[in-house]
């Protein structure tokens, strides 16, 4: 596979071809704020948080799903991608109700943590308060729409790693919600092998473990790797 | 004409409220009235959410009392799930709210009320408070502030934090007592029993002073509630409901406080948020009844640990069947420090409480579940509704102050009656007729569910309803 050379914020590195920025930057050890990516799984580009500027070219671009070019320069940190990182963040907190203090996911948020590393400290939006409720028909497991930002990790772990196709996505703009099989009660869901890989993909508190409260909710990502790398790679490691 | 006075807002309790005393045409005090004037709403926005997480979002109803919200949450849940928890999560909630017990009334004590009795109800309002205090007896003002301090420091031991723990969960608790947690416990100990003793001391030599305010500071006959252990012994996590009237009859016992809808009822008043619990059997006005401190030491025979049992007997001479001045909770306060501290010292000889073996596990098996807690300020109810998945339909949640609510309107009245003549009322006048309050130790934030500031206002209506006269301290 052909290598690509780039400059990534003044750092000459070297990529695979088809390789995505997000990609690159990792390798060469340069962080990129990331919300809706997840190991293992395809990347959607949805949540915008890892937004970055390329040369000569005047709209962001999601690293996450910008493949690299030859002699591209880029740049991951700046006030202005800091300034529309805080306001998707922002965003995100406005159109739902997220109340860490009392979350199943407090302390092992990444939306949370996201808030913390950015500087985000204040909401300038009004809140929209809606009127989401909690999913707890499962046996083993509970979603609240209220803390789900509509990353679709669920979604896409469920159909790429279990093979399911339980998680999907009704409704449009911020009406949209993730729903079990056919928009029903997920306890009542025919497909669902109740892996949990869901719950082990979900940023936010949206999906958890039954019975969780404050702060219990702590995941493995590394798990979700580890099947992956077995079934492509043949390699039974994380 | 007759006139209205207003003391808003109260100063020096947890919360925010505002008194009223209203004088009629002779300019004598007819009825004075405390009015809450919070409101929170945990009753109502916690509907929907899953009962497990309610021991962590209902002790946010308040930053003072925070474990008692969490354990009654929590037993709430163990109600639902219909388990018994774990003999060693049991000791480990009781702990905790010992540490809880310690910490809550060092602050009633030495922060709050102190200021009043030992500077002086005269002393001018810029001194007569925990700095004046400090500025007074430093030794003393240190001890006290160091006393809440061994009482927060436990529940951090437990459960990690000193204000809001998510620490007991439904079915028990997360985390035993580490080695080292038990052996800062146990050193800090001797410390803690002094300063009791001390604040023992020093309250039964102002007791002579102050024979007045005992004798006005909500003198009244009424029932008192608490919860008592089979053999009458004080309890304050678990046991059974007790009630004993004025002259120190039990009139109820044994009473399951899962059903204590069948024997207390809630009144609404127009000009407060705060319900107004009553004992059904007699209905209002006769159904008055307190919680806290002074009514968990009048329904209890013993206090079970013999140091806080030679209080106990000085205290209950102080009355005659019952101990009926509300001034009294703060000598209460006091003998519930000193049976905190020694059921701790107790606990940190046990080996069991550094079991792994904490939470219980299990589905929805009641639609309801009740929990029960000895809060510092009285007897907590959480009561919860669930559907089958475990979404709460119905939350009602009774607390110590509400049911103090009637006789804190009658504590105030009386005082007032007693100071107040005509328009002119001095700035100690006032601070006498918050102290009635004081001695409660009310928490408005948890009974109704806001924030408090502290300057206060007195207002002096007509009968027509206009501001005749406004005086403006803080």
């Amino acid at each position: 596979m052909a290598a690509k050379t780039l400059t990534i914020d003044g750092k000459q590195i070297s990529a695979d071809q088809g390789a995505t920025i997000l990609d690159a930057a990792t390798d060469a050890g340069i962080t990129i704020p990331t919300l809706c990516h997840l190991d293992g799984v395809y990347d959607v580009g949805a949540c915008r948080l890892c937004l970055v500027e390329v040369a000569g070219i005047n709209k962001l671009l999601p690293a996450c799903t910008t493949r690299v070019h030859e002699g591209m320069v880029i740049k991951t940190d700046s006030e202005r991608l800091r300034k529309y990182r805080r306001m998707t963040l922002e965003l995100l907190f406005a159109e739902r109700n997220h109340v860490c203090a009392v979350c199943v996911a407090n302390g092992h948020c990444e939306l949370q943590s996201l808030a913390y590393s950015l500087g985000m400290d204040h909401v300038r939006y009004d809140y929209r308060f809606p009127k989401w409720g909690v999913d707890n028909t499962h046996t083993l497991f509970g979603m609240d729409h209220n803390r789900c930002i509509l990353c679709m990790r669920c979604v896409r772990v469920c159909w790429h790693i279990e093979g399911a196709g339980t998680k999907n996505v009704s409704g449009r703009g911020s009406g949209s919600q993730i729903i079990s099989d056919l928009n029903q009660p997920w306890g009542t869901s025919d497909t669902c092998t109740r892996c949990g890989k869901c719950v082990m993909a979900c940023p936010t508190g949206a999906l958890f473990a039954k019975g969780a409260t404050v702060s219990e909710m702590e995941r493995d990502r590394t798990r979700l790797e580890f099947i992956v790398t077995a079934r492509e790679k043949k390699q039974w490691i994380a | 004409m007759s006139k209205r006075i207003v003391i808003d807002p109260v100063t020096r309790i947890e919360g925010h409220a505002k008194i009223s005393i209203f004088l009629d045409e002779s300019g004598q005090v007819s009825d004075a009235e405390f009015h809450v004037v919070e409101f929170r709403g945990f009753e109502k926005f916690c509907e929907g959410r899953p009962f497990s997480e309610m021991p962590g979002i209902t002790p946010r109803i308040c930053g003072i009392c925070p474990v008692s919200h969490l354990l009654a949450s929590a037993r709430a849940g163990d109600a639902i799930m219909a388990v018994d928890i774990p003999p060693a999560a049991d000791k480990l909630r009781r702990l905790m709210n010992l540490g809880q017990m310690v910490q809550s009334h060092a602050l009633s004590f030495f922060h709050l009320s102190a200021p009043d009795f030992l500077l002086g109800w005269d002393t001018p309002p810029q001194k007569r408070n925990v700095f004046g205090l400090i500025a007074a007896n430093t030794d003393l003002a240190r001890a006290g502030i160091r006393l809440r301090q061994f009482g927060q420091e436990i529940i951090e031991i437990l459960g990690g934090r000193k204000i809001h723990p998510a620490w007991a969960v439904p079915g028990g608790v997360r985390s035993p007592l580490t080695e080292e947690g038990r052996n800062r416990i146990r050193a800090w100990l001797p410390e803690a029993f002094a300063t009791t003793h001390t604040a023992l001391d020093l309250f039964k030599q102002v007791l002579d002073k102050h024979r007045r305010e005992v004798q006005i500071f909500g003198n009244f006959p009424s029932l008192f509630m608490g919860l008592v252990e089979p053999d009458g012994t004080w309890e304050h996590h678990g046991g059974k409901i007790r009630f004993t009237d004025s002259s120190g009859s039990v009139i109820a016992d044994q009473l399951d406080p899962l059903k204590y809808d069948e024997y207390i009822g809630e009144a609404v008043q127009s000009n407060s948020y705060l319900k107004s619990p009553y004992y059904l059997p007699l209905g209002v006005p006769d159904g008055m009844y307190r919680v806290g401190p002074l009514a968990r030491l009048n329904v209890a025979e013993q206090m079970g640990t013999p140091k806080a049992d030679t209080e106990f007997r000085l205290f209950k001479r102080m009355g005659h069947g019952a101990v009926t001045s509300s001034f009294l909770y703060h000598y209460a306060r006091l003998i519930e420090i000193l049976t905190s501290l020694e059921r701790i010292e107790a606990y940190m000889g046990d080996p069991e409480l550094s079991s792994e073996y904490l939470r219980a596990d299990a589905g929805i098996n009641s639609l309801r579940g009740v929990g029960v807690s000895e809060a510092p300020r009285g007897t907590l109810f959480h009561d919860y509704t669930v559907d089958r998945q475990g979404l709460l339909r119905k939350v009602n949640l009774i607390v110590a102050t509400g049911q103090n609510n009637l006789a804190m309107n009658q504590t105030v009245a009386q005082i007032a009656r007693h100071y107040v003549r005509g328009n002119e009322i001095p700035e100690p006048v006032l601070n006498r007729i918050e102290h009635g309050i004081r001695c409660y130790d009310p928490c408005l934030s948890c009974s109704t569910h806001a924030v408090g500031q502290m300057p206060m206002l007195v207002r002096l209506i007509d009968a027509g309803g206009r501001v005749v006269r406004e005086i403006a301290r803080g």
